[in-house]
């Protein structure tokens, strides 16, 4: 069992879970992900990992289907059955220069540590962070605490720029020669970032989040197409070059079970009228 | 008056093809007492026994068919249970028709004695008198001042780590799983090997004080070398079966397309065929085709059909002969009504615009010369294409090694096929401290293959502790 230390809500229906797991905070490293299990019925579930220290280890999660509302529940003090990692490829870090890092909803947990090496590495760091409105906008201060510059948007305006990310994200490579992007988010918003990048020629990497059972490439479950070659993004990713993704492909194999993930959700909220 | 020998052996009752094709119990029932020693009757306990050479794990065959035939079964437990120490697994899944029985000298005349149902029976009566397996001479754990490593807690691990901690060593398994027992828990099905079995069989191995380690993905968690740079003196890896293979044909990734491993996974190992009371989902579908030949193919198909789909076919390229199955399995199968498609080969996959696979074209295939397996190379035949509406598709094609362990091990020399390259007669790999064995030195085998290639590694893990 995999002891919950601290719980914070970020943001409507965000969380933030530190779990004590000190031999997967020894070997974080940005870009990985844990895979857990709530308890003995659960489902296996990927979460990038959004920051470690000594002892634990932070994830960020958003409240969508019957695990994360279940796991929504839980407080300091509770605990999770299984949780391993560090799982996947870290991100390719480097001395780059000039970078654009892009956080979309709960992605933003995923950029943090991504922005904080990348700055340690002593890039210029420019962030951009955007949610659908100011009630789901999370960390601004901890990524400006690790960033040059930090621009937030919101798509009704609630907070920020009201903008998709995509529109700084242009008008930043109109302005000024970057080395590369990085963009960690919904699918629909890495492949609007990719879009957007391709004709400045900008390397651009996106973390892949499809669904996943054991993490270990053993299954092929989340296999994803980069290139016109199918690699397992659990093993061979997260992160691919966002000029190689088929991004559609990504967004049908996510809604493989829309219908069960429903019928499970209201199983769940039926049994916990309250919730 | 010495009896006429039967020359028949006894019958297992199974469920009936009609009734277990709707549920995930077991399909072998297992012997009555009475038969039990109905068939033990029949071993004519030879001078020379043979059957023991057919056995990877050297049971003591004639010896503990002897103690059934006398009524002693605490007697034969301890016998089974000094070589193997998992014998309700291997009495189920093991091929003994290649193995012990096809050495059996009866063989020869008639039917050899059924080696592995009494293996079953006699283990399962350990099983239900736990009292029995408590009593052997315990002795003090961890006398031997040398700890020892085994990665993953398949059959391979399992049977190293049992052997080592039998001999007095202080063993720790690495499984990256929820649960131990590997592909006895994620792979072969509730039906052909209840899981309450398979986690008895690992409570054994714990009751020797093998410590075993869940959740720890090694080469990611921590690292072979991390742990050889923590006290231990050797390490066993059998992390098993990797990367699952695909056809390589378009439309592979369409939703509904899952690899065998993905697919027996989410129902064995995650419960789907109980959903929604476990959360991990399966859509099994209504129809669907299973592409391979092997025993992997026989219980994705099999599994297809529980799970509630009205037409599984499994499509072979090539002859009924050539398949790789048990013929036990295909036969299992085939009284399901799971159909063959035999000398058939897929082109590609067709989807629908959700992304969703709808049907595959296949085509036909004939046999011609054999090629460097032995088995007569299918060749296409041209014009034959036809299509088939489905709504699942399993691929069965194997695996290749997981590259976790050997690409953050140091120095390990691999084969060019990335298995790890060991020593046959005792495991060891290039490296002297790290010993391999099942898929991961051999690629994809059977479980009492990887039982063999443990229990040779733990002699030669005791004799090098030892020496050093």
């Amino acid at each position: 069992m995999y002891s919950i230390t601290s719980r914070e809500d970020l943001a409507s229906g965000i969380y933030l879970f530190k779990v004590e797991a000190e031999d997967i905070a020894k070997k974080a490293k940005p870009g990985q992900f844990i895979i857990l299990r709530m308890d003995d019925k659960g489902e296996r579930i990927p979460l990038t990992i959004a920051d470690w220290d000594e002892k634990t280890v932070t994830i960020v999660f958003m409240k969508v289907g019957k695990t994360t509302q279940k796991l929504a529940t839980l407080s300091a003090g509770d605990s999770i059955a299984d949780f391993v990692g560090p799982l996947g490829q870290p991100t390719e870090i480097e001395s780059f220069g000039r970078v654009i890092v892009v956080g979309g909803g709960v992605g933003i947990a995923s950029i943090f540590p991504l922005a904080r090496e990348l700055k340690r590495k002593r890039n210029t760091v420019i962030s951009i962070i955007g949610s659908r409105n100011k009630d789901l906008l999370f960390w601004e201060d901890k990524i400006r605490s690790v960033s040059d510059e930090v621009i937030a948007t919101t798509d009704d305006g609630s907070y920020g720029r009201k903008a998709l990310v995509t529109q700084p994200l242009k008008e930043i490579l109109e302005r000024e020669k970057i080395q590369r992007v990085f963009a960690v988010g919904p699918v629909i918003m890495m492949k609007f970032c990719a879009a957007t990048t391709k004709p400045f020629d900008v390397k651009t990497m996106v973390s892949l989040n499809p669904i996943m059972v054991d993490g270990t490439g053993m299954c092929g479950c989340c296999r994803v197409e980069v290139g016109g070659e199918t690699k397992f993004a659990c093993v061979d990713g997260p992160d691919f070059d966002a000029h190689l993704v088929d991004f559609d492909l990504l967004m049908m194999r996510q809604r493989a079970y829309l219908d069960e993930e429903k019928k499970a959700l209201e199983m769940w909220e039926k049994s916990c009228p309250k919730s | 008056m010495p009896e006429k020998l039967n020359l028949n052996r006894v019958p297992m009752p199974r469920q009936d093809p009609k009734v277990r094709r709707g549920n995930f119990d077991e399909v072998a029932l297992g012997y009555t007492e009475e038969q039990a020693l109905e068939e033990a009757r029949r071993c004519i306990q030879c001078k020379k026994p043979s059957c023991k050479e057919g056995c990877p794990v050297n049971v003591d065959i004639p010896e503990f068919i002897n103690a059934v035939r006398e009524n002693n079964m605490r007697e034969a437990v301890k016998i089974l249970q000094s070589k193997n120490s998992l014998p309700a697994i291997c009495g189920r899944v093991c091929p003994q028709e290649t193995q012990c029985e096809a050495k059996c000298n009866l063989a020869k005349k008639s039917a050899p004695i059924a080696i592995g149902r009494l293996e079953r029976y006699v283990a399962d009566w350990g099983r239900a008198h736990p009292e029995v397996t408590a009593e052997r001479e315990r002795q003090p754990f961890s006398i031997v001042d040398k700890k020892v490593a085994v990665v993953g807690s398949g059959p391979a691990g399992l049977t190293c780590a049992c052997d080592l901690a039998k001999l007095g060593y202080a063993v720790t398994i690495f499984e990256a799983l929820h649960v131990a027992g590997g592909v006895l828990m994620y792979g072969i099905p509730e039906f052909r090997l209840p899981k309450e079995i398979v986690q008895s069989e690992v409570d054994y191995v714990k009751s020797w004080g093998v410590d075993i380690k869940l959740n720890q993905v090694i080469g990611k968690t921590k690292t072979v070398d991390e742990i050889l740079g923590n006290g231990f003196g050797a390490v066993f890896l059998a992390p098993g079966a990797g990367a699952p293979m695909f056809l390589g044909i378009p439309g592979e990734n369409l939703s509904g397309i899952y690899s065998a491993n993905e697919f027996l996974t989410r129902t064995n190992l995650m419960k789907a065929y109980l959903f929604p009371e476990y959360d991990t989902p399966i859509k099994a579908g209504k129809r669907v085709a299973v592409f391979g030949g092997g025993n992997v193919a026989m219980d994705a198909a099999r599994c297809a059909l529980r799970l509630g789909a009205s037409e599984v076919s499994i499509i072979y390229r090539r002859s009924k002969i050539e398949m790789p199955a048990r013929a036990e399995e295909r036969e299992n199968a085939e009284e399901e009504g799971i159909i063959f498609r035999l000398l058939t080969n897929p082109l590609r996959f067709i989807g629908d615009d959700q992304g969703r696979v709808v049907a595959v074209e296949c085509y036909e295939m004939e046999l011609g010369e054999p090629d460097e397996s032995g088995r007569r190379r299918p060749i296409r035949k041209p014009g034959t294409e036809f299509v088939i509406e489905i709504d699942t598709a399993i691929i069965a094609l194997g695996t290749r090694p997981n590259p976790i362990v050997p690409s953050t091990t140091s120095r390990l020399k691999l084969t060019k096929w990335g298995t790890i390259i060991t020593d046959e007669a005792t495991g060891r790999t290039s490296r002297d401290e790290i010993w391999c064995g099942g898929d991961m030195a051999t690629g994809a085998a059977t479980v009492i293959s990887a039982m063999g290639a443990g229990k040779r590694a733990a002699v030669s893990i005791d004799s090098y502790l030892k020496s050093g």
